[in-house]
């Protein structure tokens, strides 16, 4: 197979170059810092642009599945402006001080969400070339920096001193504990398929098949598991009883306002983006073409099409699935939510796994 | 093993269940949105049922006439006093001395559109329309005059 795809749009030697030029004319620890403020505030534009993306597709998906239209007022055909208007006025809002919270934590716990959700947001594989945190262990720590977000809503809960966040925060806990085990079987799973945990390797391992087409019957199985427990550990419907407005008003983050709820807020669809990020990432390729074998003309055709167009296309198909689900299920209550992961998706993550391992061993995986 | 069974049974049958309901969100994701764009759409697409009652009209001919006799039913239909119905005595030709309408009197602020006036009009005089535009800025603009100046009883 003719592999020159891969260095196609490889923009690793571009930003080469780039840092050649730099150390060229500053020390090499000014290039470095420069040019990591610069990815800084890249990752933190891309965050906010995919958030308010993610916020318009989130109203009007869900808009159509209630058949409604949605937002279409503001900003002309469409409603485009809708989601700047509300980000501004969301901006306009002032940060309450409650008198019986704990002061440090309580401001703490939004920076310590949205730090996690940054974090595992800067390990997604965007394209040939621009992996922005790359490291051998890549997928390892995902998982681990998706952890800090949940001790984030715990503190938000505890610091919040009222029953509605303190309830919120612990149901949040409970269910997204437990469902972190049937991410990490079935993220497992993925590894030992690709037979490596650097998230630009597993891409990579899928030059000639997405891992969901190699893997068939497990990797499928995986697929869905992962589905639903990554749409429990982003907190959403049918898994958002930690912010079950009928039971707790808003949840864990009921007391808090202005910008302080807009990183909850923010964080809580950049958290759908990455679960689908990574989804894509473990089955469906990452920046990876679509391929057919034998059909030489049409993969030449498919790897034209830049990697990031790729993943950003992928990803947004695996965040239309979720907010299907969402929006079709009633919420769970919670011995519902724990008995789901323990009785039914953790063994049947743990069958998965013992068969990919055995697909793998006797080379039933393509 | 029985529990085992019904471990799967459950499994597959819930299984099912949510298949089904995803089915039927993404019918409703693919048909025609059924929200009204109200003030866009008021020459084009709206649709108001004629069943709908938004306002009482007397039914007048081209010659001006309506079947109003002015005998004051509706009146007395009304639960809440919203029908006036002024007439005067009057001698036709014949010599007759007959009851004839001088003005209908309605006051749409306070009708609550349970059509007992229609159901109790002898000659289907009066009726209502689905015209639903109806809010005015002074409440004197809701008292309504409904038969036309100039109008007369329709002949037989």
């Amino acid at each position: 197979m003719n592999q020159s795809f891969l260095d196609y749009y490889n923009i690793a030697p571009l930003l080469a170059t780039i840092h050649e030029a730099m150390c060229s004319v500053m020390p090499e620890w000014l290039a470095m810092t420069l040019e990591g403020i610069v990815v800084g505030v890249i990752i933190i534009l891309m965050y906010a642009l995919l958030a308010i993306v993610l916020i318009y597709m989130e109203r009007k998906v869900c808009a159509a599945f209630q058949c409604r239209i949605g937002p279409n007022r503001v900003g002309g055909k469409g409603g485009l402006l809708q989601v700047f208007a509300d980000v501004l006025k969301i901006l306009t809002k002032e940060i309450i001080k409650l008198k019986k919270a704990d002061r440090l934590l309580y401001n703490l716990a939004p920076y310590l969400v949205i730090l996690a959700s940054i974090i595992t947001f800067s390990c997604l594989p965007w394209h040939n070339g621009a992996q922005i945190l790359h490291m051998n262990i890549g997928i390892f720590f995902v998982l681990a920096a998706s952890s800090i977000g949940i001790l984030g809503i715990l503190l938000a809960g505890w610091s919040s001193n009222s029953k509605y966040t303190l309830i919120g925060a612990v149901r949040s806990g409970a269910m997204i504990i437990s469902y972190e085990l049937s991410i990490g079987i079935t993220v497992l799973t993925m590894v030992v398929m690709s037979g490596t945990m650097d998230i630009h390797g597993i891409v990579m391992s899928q030059e000639n098949g997405w891992n969901i087409f190699k893997g068939h019957i497990p990797a499928i199985a995986a697929f869905i598991v992962y589905l639903i427990a990554g749409n429990a550990e982003a907190n959403r419907g049918p898994f958002d009883l930690a912010e079950a407005e009928q039971e707790l008003t808003a949840g864990y983050h009921t007391e808090y306002s202005g910008m302080h709820f807009g990183f909850f807020y923010l964080a809580e669809y950049l958290n759908l983006f990455i679960t689908s990020g990574i989804a894509t990432t473990l089955f469906l390729g990452g920046w990876m073409p679509f391929h057919i074998a034998g059909l030489d003309g049409f993969n030449a055709v498919m790897d034209y099409i830049p990697g990031i167009v790729w993943f950003l296309g992928k990803t947004f198909f695996v965040v239309f699935l979720l907010m299907w689900i969402r929006w079709t299920f009633p919420r769970l209550r919670i011995d519902q939510v724990l008995t789901l992961e323990w009785k039914y998706l953790m063994p049947l993550s743990l069958v998965i796994l013992v068969v990919m391992t055995v697909c793998k061993i006797y080379g039933l995986v393509f | 093993m029985n529990s085992f069974s019904r471990y799967m049974k459950g499994f597959f049958s819930g299984l099912k269940s949510l298949l089904i309901g995803m089915r039927t969100s993404m019918k409703v994701f693919l048909q025609p949105k059924v929200t009204e764009q109200y003030p866009e759409n008021r020459h084009t697409t709206l649709h108001i049922p004629e069943r709908h009652r938004a306002k009482l009209v007397m039914l007048h001919d081209a010659e001006n006439h309506h079947h109003c006799i002015a005998c004051g039913l509706c009146q007395m239909a009304c639960p809440n006093g919203t029908i006036k119905v002024i007439s005067e005595m009057r001698e036709d030709e014949e010599g007759k001395k007959k009851k004839v309408l001088v003005k209908y009197e309605y006051n749409l602020g306070s009708c609550i559109f349970c059509q007992l006036c229609v159901n109790a009009c002898p000659h289907g005089a009066i009726e209502f329309t689905n015209d639903f535009e109806n809010a005015v800025y002074e409440k004197d603009k809701l008292l309504l005059t409904l038969n036309h100046e100039g109008s007369s009883l329709a002949k037989k």
